[in-house]
């Protein structure tokens, strides 16, 4: 599959995946990958999380709280009274705790109608905070069996269809090549596919260092060239093994990005890998 | 202060009888937090680490096959002392605290059955990390334990139980909570939900059932609050005791530094500091590089991957440590392994990373 082919599979591209990843890094190379292909993007922020604006200069971040979108959900639904009272008094939280899920329905509902626009070939979405993405991804299903009238059950219909539709959605698992991050991306995977009906795209593995087999012995025993190579060497094969065990148990196409040094990813960085993204999904 | 931000890692171990581990996700805090347990055992201490991650990470860290449930389990380690380790479970947790707050078995019967609780046991945001604070106040009674580690969610809101205890459990202070029982104290005991604007709109957004499980569950628990809050004010004081500690992990990615910072802040809001500072997973370092790159070819590639090692590492460290800047609070750095961490044996690999090796 050609990278412009992934990048417009779906219009929708939701990142997901354990706290820790990297869905920042994956949402911001996807987003800078899609720009370079010509494409009008948009990235959606779940988390609260102020570093995406810096990795993306010049691309468009909605950040979007469910506070936020409850709130404007009520305003348009005829409610705008009580709807910045609710907002306010934090009424949210037991609003959500009544119905589980209608926090992430209306976030979700906000996602589903900025699709529908038509101002977007690409609406990224860094994927929901670490454990909820199953529940999240999930809630339109839940919401319609425990509301079974009224406008969320309207909304949570109408999610439901944009979510198990390929076309219009798609989820980005994004791993590390570790032995519990990968046995997460499986389970999570399983989970998604069996309990969401969600179409799952490429497998993004974050961080993968990628290179030949060092010729450590060649170093004189027990020296710095030796152990910083065989350091390596065992970080290489372990990201490997981890890969084709992930290859073994899932069957889908996976998309290795390398790994970056240093403390903290700065947009070039971003450019950088979404080179990589562009050439490997070329492939 | 002073005398307690010099104190070095082993030394908390030693002392502490309550340590709080929090951080970000990715960054290995469970494991962190499993090897001060086994150091703590091999010390004579008798340790139980408790982990709130539903996602085994402590099962694997302690290469325990099946799992930990929520009661603790005695690990087989060497040593004269004794590790345990638990799971937390929300839900039985809050259940045991509502049986033993209710003014009847009848009213925690009531309260169990309520779907909406039933909701807000599992899910309403606050409830995990007061359950936390709760099983920590529970565990520090047992006696077959000397040191609690608790590993935290690897939330923002991990620290909200460090909130004032007026404030500690978000329903109980609800606005809906106080809305429901103002006109119980006017001795108006049945609620007309429709005299209140905001319950009808919630009811038409929810659905009736779902409000009236609600309500249901607001007035059942009316005249627990004295107890929970009470509970929560013993589990603050215990906190600001001398026998708890607070130990920051993080990684040396700038975003996890960030949190471990504004960890630092949220604690000393709450007149709380941070004991000890973990950077875990850095790149680590072999030694110094040979004076000239070799002209071969294998020579070459060995020069350079020591050398890109010993970049990343020095960037790593300064980068951190200018983001740490606290320099009062001891830091230690522990090397990432070339592989994970899912047994006793690569666990007692981190214990030494953290406790055998200088650091500062």
């Amino acid at each position: 599959m050609g990278p412009l082919q992934f990048l417009t599979s779906a219009t929708v591209t939701i990142v997901a995946g354990k706290g820790g990843v990297g869905k920042t890094t994956v949402t911001a190379v996807l987003a800078r990958a899609a720009i370079r292909q010509g494409l009008r993007v948009l990235v959606v922020e779940l988390d609260g999380k102020p570093t995406i604006e810096r990795l993306l200069p010049g691309i468009e971040v909605l950040q979007l709280s469910a506070t936020a979108a409850l709130a404007e959900y009520l305003d348009t639904h005829g409610f705008s009274r009580v709807a910045k009272r609710l907002a306010k008094t934090g009424v949210i939280e037991v609003v959500a705790a009544a119905a589980p899920g209608i926090d992430d329905i209306v976030v979700l509902g906000k996602i589903k109608q900025l699709e529908m626009s038509g101002d977007y070939d690409l609406v990224v979405v860094d994927g929901p905070a670490a454990g909820h993405a199953i529940s999240f991804l999930r809630s339109a299903r839940s919401l319609m069996d425990t509301i079974r009238g009224g406008p969320v059950h309207t909304q949570a219909g109408e999610v439901a269809a944009m979510m198990t539709d390929p076309a219009r959605c798609q989820v980005v698992l994004v791993t590390l090549p570790e032995t519990t991050p990968v046995n997460e991306a499986v389970e999570t995977a399983y989970a998604l596919e069996d309990r969401v009906g969600i179409h799952l795209g490429p497998l993004v593995v974050n961080g993968v260092d990628q290179g030949g087999v060092l010729p450590a012995e060649s170093a004189e025993s027990g020296s710095a060239l030796r152990l910083a190579a065989e350091f390596r060497n065992a970080r290489r094969t372990m990201h490997a093994t981890e890969c084709a065990r992930m290859a073994d148990e899932l069957a889908l196409p996976q998309i290795h990005l390398p790994l970056i040094a240093g403390s903290q990813l700065s947009a070039d960085d971003i450019e950088k890998l979404a080179d990589a993204f562009l050439q490997v999904s070329a492939q | 202060m002073t005398t307690l931000a010099a104190t070095t890692l082993a030394e908390h171990i030693g002392s502490a009888q309550i340590v709080v581990c929090c951080g970000s996700g990715g960054v290995g805090k469970t494991t962190v937090a499993a090897a001060l347990g086994l150091q703590a055992a091999r010390m004579g201490r008798r340790a139980v680490v408790a982990t709130i991650d539903p996602a085994k990470r402590l099962a694997d860290a302690l290469g325990v096959p099946g799992g930990l449930s929520n009661e603790p389990v005695r690990l087989t380690i060497d040593g004269p002392g004794e590790l345990w380790a638990l799971m937390l479970d929300t839900a039985s947790t809050f259940d045991g605290l509502v049986r033993a707050n209710a003014a009847t078995p009848d009213q925690a019967e009531r309260i169990l059955a309520n779907g909406f609780y039933r909701n807000v046991a599992g899910s309403l945001s606050g409830t995990q990390e007061y359950m936390a604070a709760e099983r920590l106040h529970a565990l520090h009674d047992d006696k077959r334990f000397d040191l609690v580690i608790i590993d935290t969610p690897p939330t923002r809101n991990a620290l909200d139980f460090l909130d004032a205890p007026n404030t500690l459990t978000k329903f109980i202070d609800h606005p809906l909570f106080k809305i429901l029982m103002l006109p119980t104290r006017r001795g108006l005991k049945v609620l007309n939900v429709a005299a209140q604007p905001i319950l009808r709109t919630i009811g038409k957004v929810v659905g009736g059932a779902a409000l009236t499980d609600a309500i249901a569950f607001f007035q059942a628990f009316s005249g627990m609050e004295t107890g929970f809050r009470q509970r929560a004010e013993e589990v603050m004081n215990l906190l600001h005791e001398d026998v708890s500690r607070f130990v920051l992990v993080a990684s040396p990615r700038a975003d996890t530094i960030e949190e471990a910072r504004y960890f630092a802040d949220r604690l000393q809001h709450s007149d709380l500091s941070v004991a000890a500072t973990v950077v875990n997973r850095c790149t680590p370092t072999f030694g110094e590089l040979p004076a000239s790159r070799p002209g071969d070819s294998e020579g070459a590639a060995l020069y350079d991957n020591l050398a890109e090692l010993k970049a990343a590492a020095v960037a790593e460290r300064t980068q951190a440590s200018e983001l740490l800047a606290d320099e009062a609070v001891h830091t230690t750095w522990v090397p990432t392994l070339p592989e994970d961490v899912h047994s006793l044996d690569s666990l007692d690999t981190i214990r030494g990373l953290l406790f055998d090796s200088a650091s500062e």
